[in-house]
């Protein structure tokens, strides 16, 4: 076995271990990149408003 | 606490504060990994599965914490009609349930190895997973009605009823002696860790801390847009409205 396969097997706990990083990684890195395409979605329909406030007579 | 309930005081202070959190939290996160996957020893009991606690405890803890948090702003909203508690409630829950989601997964990680079970109907799991399953409620009221303060309102009484749960987590370990362990570390006397665990722990948890409120503040801020966005879509409908009779020469 190489020194990498046995450093990642980690005496046998590795089936666990990986799983349960890459289960947290999945979820936090999943809830982030939602929130923040939410967060600029919203930005900008809200700047697009703004800007439809301020052109007189727009039918936008 | 106050003052932060005004809008345009948050939207201020949580810009200032977001790239902060950002930063806190990928940094302290990395450090957690490296602490924790690479730079502590194996446990002389649970072996190398110890490191699933590193993730687990302090996923819990944030758990926990933001469903306390839920329930306050629920009261805040109920009682003294903030409004930007509900607001907040609504950043909050699903991150909160994505905690408890992941302290139920990577502790049947560590219980398959450890006690020879992904799952047992144990006071401390089963207390979880209703906890779980209150985020989820939450979640579902917030959007079960058409008028949004109405579902607020009763997913913001869901909260402050379910915190009761809390205390049934945080003691369930000592009241109820099945399978889950009591906790390691506690305010009246020394933790029975080693620092060489203690310290991928704490800074685990001090990122995820950062994480979860980074995200809340970005959750808040974007239904805060939303909302702004909505009320002006109505101003320039009404505007347009106001247009359209006299260009279309109907009465006004």
């Amino acid at each position: 076995m190489s020194m990498l396969s046995q450093t990642l097997a980690l005496g046998g706990y590795g089936a666990y271990v990986w799983p349960a990083y890459g289960f947290a990684a999945i979820v936090l890195i999943g809830l982030f990149v939602a929130a923040r395409r939410r967060l600029v979605r919203a930005e900008r329909d809200a700047e697009r408003m703004r800007a439809a406030l301020r052109t007189p007579n727009s039918r936008s | 606490m106050a003052s932060l309930a005004n809008p345009t005081r948050f939207s201020r202070l949580s810009a200032k504060a977001l790239p902060i959190l950002l930063t806190l939290a990928g940094v302290l996160i990395a450090a957690g990994l490296w602490l924790g996957l690479i730079a502590s020893p194996a446990d002389y009991q649970q072996g190398e599965s110890v490191r699933i606690m590193y993730i687990h405890v302090p996923a819990a803890w944030l758990a926990l914490f933001g469903y306390t948090a839920l329930a306050a702003c629920g009261l805040f909203a109920l009682v003294w009609k903030h409004a930007l508690a509900d607001v907040l409630a609504k950043a909050i829950a699903p991150v909160g349930a994505a905690f408890a989601a992941i302290t139920l997964v990577t502790g049947s990680l560590w219980g398959k190895p450890t006690w020879g079970t992904y799952w047992v109907w144990d006071a401390r799991l089963t207390s979880v997973l209703i906890l779980f399953f209150l985020y989820l409620g939450h979640i579902a009221l917030t959007r079960a009605f058409e008028d949004e303060a109405r579902g607020a309102r009763a997913a913001g009484i869901l909260a402050i009823v379910g915190v009761v749960n809390v205390p049934i987590i945080k003691w369930s370990v000592d009241w109820w002696s099945t399978l889950h362990q009591p906790a390691s570390i506690t305010r009246f006397a020394a933790p029975a860790i080693d620092p060489s665990m203690l310290r991928p722990l704490f800074v685990m948890a001090a990122g995820l801390f950062a994480y979860f409120f980074a995200v809340v503040i970005m959750r808040a801020r974007a239904e805060l847009a939303a909302r702004k966005a909505r009320a002006l879509a109505i101003a320039v409908a009404g505007r347009a409205d106001l247009d359209v009779p006299a260009a279309a020469g109907r009465p006004a």
